[in-house]
């Protein structure tokens, strides 16, 4: 028997080969639908970038000292993020969870509620990692010089994206229907996508608002991406953009888990 | 302790010494808000053996097999499983246990290959070994023919016979079946029973819960009946039958108010009766020779034990 052969080795809760495995999966069927999981990852974005870059673009010349597509074509790309990593989050786990029971047949195997969350989690962030340099490379394409530090660009989507994977899998976790992902869409997400700095500077706001918009995480995920790519890094700031993804990240994950765990085992 | 779960323990046991059970179960209380659905339950498997759980839906037959992978946990009472304790070591136990569901799980968009090497990576099955065991676990189902097929390209009995893949792709010592062909044509099933059959012939501990009284007649070597989140009877079908339904069983036919007439008549009498289709059916029949009604005499079945423990018809 194999257990005999590998021995009765004492499994940890959070085990790489668990995490592996259960990314495995989403990895062989990624190989069947990439076509139309990046098309829609990707086409959104690049529209709202090319309307609002040569839309817009044509009535503003700048803001802050940066050109308008410039300004645009860094700003995008959280919303990028957003699209490839939240959506995915919420209506692929519920998917999963709830109709397809992929989750329960994991569970049968040596994988726990853990595992399988991290694992969604960082496959979809990864994926948010690619994803999010779509409109920047468009932007390049139509005359965006960047910097060389724009390298770091997929590190900050590959972050902000697990963290927004892991507030659509506890979004997943918690929903009763997945009508009621309609809710979180209109009321949440899409003034974050707003008040993020993408199209306008958030000073333009009232001093309230433009105070509840510093505590949007794609704020950060812009002000980030606009240093690295063409402002140049601000050590300090950007680290606290940084800093401050993480922390929201890492809380969604903790979150998600206790969410998913809830609704998995009972 | 009877002849039955002496012989078990016989089987059980390895150079004179008993071996410990593969499944324990000890006091097991599992609600779900003002339900009970095990209360109290105590049941030990012996490792190399195949112990079919016979129920009615609700018996608690599902929330069992969930316990024992950590997917429920109990309220009370403790459980162990390969002799590791649940549920905080339930992750190995799962690692040496292979799991077959009652509802069908598999990854629609995935071939048959895809799912089994996904799950032997899940168990843990080392890298050169994957292509291997996959192949096996194919075999085994007999669905080498079909191992690039998309899963909703596949008949419900392939499907099934996939489902026993996946939980056999790792060689596990133990297989928990739960209601492995329910829902499933008689040819499928009969395809299934040699499945599982070939899995007792090699020694491999089975835990089956069925609803289905000659699937366990035919599969386990022990059926333990649950009824109301217990166990209420446990032994070899034939031991089981010969305990609680004798011999023979005497169904008497004829219009709805003679056979009411005859339950009345029967109850003063205290004989053991259950309804049997249009028929009632008087078991312990050998025991009122000379006194019944014309009727007609068969042998008693697990299915007659089975009503008497339950007080529940089934299928």
């Amino acid at each position: 028997m194999s257990s005999t052969r590998r021995g009765r080795r004492r499994l940890h809760r959070l085990e790489p080969a668990a995490v592996i495995g259960v990314m495995s999966r989403d990895a062989t069927v990624f190989t069947r639908n990439w076509k139309t999981t990046t098309f829609s990852s990707i086409v959104e974005p690049t529209i709202y970038l090319l309307a609002f870059g040569f839309g817009f673009g044509a009535l503003i010349t700048s803001i802050g000292g940066l050109d308008y597509k410039q300004y645009v074509g860094t700003g995008i790309v959280a919303t990028a993020v957003l699209f490839s990593s939240a959506f995915p989050g919420m209506y692929g786990t519920f998917l999963k969870y709830r109709f397809q029971r992929t989750y329960d047949a994991f569970l049968a195997a040596p994988v726990d509620t853990d595992e399988i969350v991290s694992a969604e989690i960082l496959w979809i962030g990864m994926r948010a990692g690619v994803y999010g340099n779509v409109p920047l490379l468009v932007a390049i394409a139509f005359g965006l010089d960047p910097r060389p530090t724009a390298l770091l660009v997929p590190i900050v989507c590959f972050v902000t994206g697990c963290a927004f994977v892991a507030f659509g899998v506890a979004l997943a976790a918690t929903a009763e229907s997945i009508d009621n992902f309609s809710y979180i869409t209109s009321g949440v997400l899409t003034p974050m996508f707003l008040t993020a700095g993408t199209f306008f500077p958030i000073s333009s706001f009232p001093a309230g608002i433009e105070a509840v918009a510093r505590l949007n995480p794609l704020y950060h995920c812009v002000q980030l991406v606009r240093d690295v790519v063409v402002l140049g890094v601000e050590p300090l700031a950007d680290l606290g953009h940084f800093a401050f993804l993480l922390v929201f990240g890492l809380s969604l994950w903790r979150v998600a888990i206790w969410r998913m765990r809830k609704r998995l085992i009972d | 302790m009877g002849v039955s779960e002496a012989a078990e323990a016989a089987h059980a046991s390895v150079d004179g010494a008993a071996a410990a059970p593969a499944i324990s179960l000890r006091g097991v209380v599992k609600r779900f808000g003002t339900i009970t659905a095990v209360a109290g339950l105590d049941l030990d498997v012996a490792p190399g053996i195949c112990l079919g759980v016979l129920g009615p839906n609700g018996a608690g037959k599902s929330t069992t097999m969930r316990m024992l992978t950590a997917q429920a946990i109990p309220d009370e009472g403790s459980i162990s499983v390969l002799g590791w304790r649940l549920p905080g070591e339930s992750k190995q136990a799962r690692a040496e246990m292979g799991v077959v569901p009652q509802l069908d799980n598999l990854d629609v968009e995935l071939t048959c290959r895809q799912i089994l090497t996904v799950f032997a990576r899940l168990y843990r099955v080392p890298a050169g070994e994957r292509p291997g065991a996959v192949q096996r676990a194919l075999q085994i189902a007999n669905l080498t023919e079909r191992a690039e097929t998309k899963v909703d390209e596949l008949s419900g009995g392939m499907r099934r016979r996939l489902l026993i893949a996946r939980g056999l792709v790792h060689r596990p010592r133990l297989v928990l079946l739960d209601e492995p062909t329910v829902g499933l044509d008689p040819q499928v099933r009969q395809e299934l029973w040699s499945l599982i059959a070939a899995l007792r012939a090699e020694g491999t501990t089975v835990l089956m819960s069925t609803h289905y009284i000659e699937e366990a007649e035919r599969l386990a070597d022990t059926v333990a009946v649950m009824a109301r989140g217990l166990v209420v009877a446990r032994g070899k079908p034939a031991d089981l039958v010969r305990e609680h339904a004798g011999t023979q069983t005497h169904e008497v036919y004829g219009p709805a108010a003679r056979l009411e007439e005859l339950r009345a008549q029967g109850a003063r009498n205290g004989w053991a009766m259950r309804r049997s289709g249009p028929a009632l059916a008087i078991l312990h029949a050998e025991r009122h020779d000379g006194t019944l009604p014309d009727g007609v005499r068969r042998a008693a079945t697990l299915e007659d034990a089975f009503v008497v423990l339950t007080g529940e018809e089934i299928e």
